[in-house]
């Protein structure tokens, strides 16, 4: 699904976010991109996004190599992804509905179909109900699981997050990572970025630890006590 | 299906940003002010120019000449030149003044009577009134007969007045020219209104668009909304100048028929054409499409998620 190979990203100030990183992630895998700040965490995630690209090295996504993907073929491409930010990153002069409902309309999905998947995914993430509401009159932790409604309405097969419970207290944090696992039950493959290593410690999942733009460690995180 | 929802969410952005605009009524009244403005001002020009040449047409057909006869001439060869003239194709009437007709006359409308008594003999000649056909009626028209009447036997002179209509007709080239000229320079004005106008909406809606394009969004569909916003502002535009325009030509049209009146003339001010008012509005609504498309292509392909 995702393979970086030795890949370097150097930003136009100079800072070397990633030096020579390889890893693998399979099909319908959860994966935890954790480190400190700077480790190169985001940097993954905008490879995978095709936000930035490498300076040296490849990234493949679907035996995709992403350096053959043109500009103008970068929209079709990440439809074909889901991504979740720290910051929610929702349009707060439309409501619950619009901005779940942004990717299907950029897909083209005509509007009765519209109408069903939003219920659909906002009933995945506990909101149905708020559809009418403007972001700015939910709570942060319903804001995040917005964002969450909006990246899985078009079913990716990918999902990534970035810090998606950076501003959430322990207990919300929790409930959205149960989130995540749970769509990835079901055969999404999802990449968290979290500096929060207490967090997910209750998931039986890879963590790939990255530090200085390399790969740390990799493994299984240790088998939690119950979920 | 496919083509019923493209239609579909086409006029959902139609509508949006339509919405969007009339959100902020002020801002985008005054957008649309200035591309009125900017167009009524050359269509007040165009308007007074076809006016213009409406009425010096009317005058146009009222040219004469003035051929005056060799004093040694007859009677009878005066005739006979009239006669010829009247053969000429491109002559509509001649008409035979006499020398002493013309003295009575003079001496009526000058108030020189009892001076002109003085006089032992008739100073002045015999004279024919020519009036060219409607077809002849053209300065190079007039300017020809004037020629071959001057060739004549017994023909003294030929007085053609069409020098100052010669010299209004040049000056309504140079008027034409710069109506031309002031509605490229103001065409162009609404080209770069509604493209700044564009820009910073588009500065204002960053965040927007950043998150359009993180979800899969290509610069073609967040350009969208901004080209129907542009193609508002042209309608909007088109329609007040429009109006200004009418609004001006009612408050003129008594005032000129009154002047008209004391010329004796049937002059009476002609407003915009149904031809003219679809142009204008086509006009404007292309520019302003014109504009935020340069607007929206160019500053929406510099926005990219970071």
């Amino acid at each position: 699904m995702i393979r970086f190979d030795q890949v370097h990203k150097r930003y136009a100030n100079g800072r070397e976010a990633l030096a020579g990183l390889s890893f693998t992630i399979d099909d319908g895998e959860l994966v935890f991109l954790t480190g400190h700040s700077g480790a190169g965490k985001s940097s993954v995630l905008k490879l995978i996004a095709l936000i930035e690209r490498p300076t040296r090295g490849q990234v493949f996504i679907n035996n995709q190599n992403t350096a053959g993907i043109r500009p103008r073929a970068i929209p079709r491409f990440r439809r074909n992804l889901g991504v979740v930010f720290q910051d929610h990153k929702l349009l707060h002069d439309r409501p619950v509905a619009d901005n779940v409902a942004l990717p299907l309309i950029i897909a083209g999905v005509p509007k009765r179909e519209v109408d069903k998947r939003v219920r659909a995914a906002l009933d995945q993430v506990g909101l149905l109900g708020k559809e009418k509401n403007g972001p700015l009159e939910l709570s942060t932790g319903e804001q995040q699981r917005v964002g969450i409604a909006r990246a899985v309405v078009a079913k990716p097969a990918l999902l990534i997050a970035d810090e998606p419970t950076g501003n959430l207290d322990p207990e919300l944090a929790l409930e959205i990572m149960k989130l995540f696992k749970r769509f990835n039950e079901v055969g999404v493959t999802v990449v968290i970025a979290t500096h929060d290593v207490h967090l997910i410690e209750h998931f039986a999942a890879r963590r790939i630890a990255l530090s200085d733009g390399r790969v740390a460690d990799s493994g299984l995180a240790r088998v939690p006590g119950p979920q | 299906m496919k083509v019923q929802a493209y239609f579909a969410r086409h006029a959902q952005t139609l509508l949006g940003s339509l919405g969007r605009l009339v959100g902020q009524p002020f801002a985008t009244l005054m957008t649309m002010g200035v591309i009125a403005v900017a167009l009524a001002l050359p269509l007040f020009l165009n308007l007074f120019l076809a006016n213009a040449r409406t009425a010096t047409g009317n005058w146009n057909e009222a040219f004469e000449l003035s051929v005056y006869m060799d004093k040694r001439a007859s009677a009878a060869r005066v005739a006979t030149a009239a006669k010829q003239l009247r053969q000429r194709s491109d002559v509509a009437a001649v008409r035979i003044i006499t020398a002493d007709q013309a003295l009575l006359q003079f001496r009526d409308d000058s108030g020189f009577g009892k001076a002109l008594d003085a006089l032992s003999e008739n100073p002045l000649p015999d004279t024919l009134i020519v009036t060219p056909t409607l077809a002849a009626s053209t300065p190079e028209g007039t300017e020809a007969l004037k020629g071959a009447i001057a060739g004549m036997a017994d023909v003294q002179a030929v007085q053609l007045d069409t020098e100052w209509v010669k010299r209004l007709h040049a000056m309504l080239d140079i008027l034409r020219r710069l109506v031309a000229l002031t509605a490229a320079l103001l065409g162009a004005g609404v080209v770069l209104i509604v493209g700044n106008t564009i820009r910073l909406d588009i500065q204002n809606r960053r965040t927007e668009i950043e998150v359009m394009k993180l979800v899969g969004a290509s610069d073609g569909f967040a350009r969208r909304p901004f080209l129907y916003s542009g193609i508002w502002y042209g309608l909007g535009g088109g329609l007040l100048a429009l109006i200004l325009v009418a609004v001006a030509g009612a408050v003129l049209a008594r005032p000129v028929d009154a002047l008209a009146k004391l010329y004796g003339s049937p002059f009476h001010l002609q407003g915009l054409r149904f031809g003219m008012a679809a142009l204008v509005l086509g006009l404007a609504v292309g520019l302003a499409w014109l504009g935020s498309w340069l607007a929206a292509t160019r500053h929406i392909r510099a926005i990219e998620p970071t």
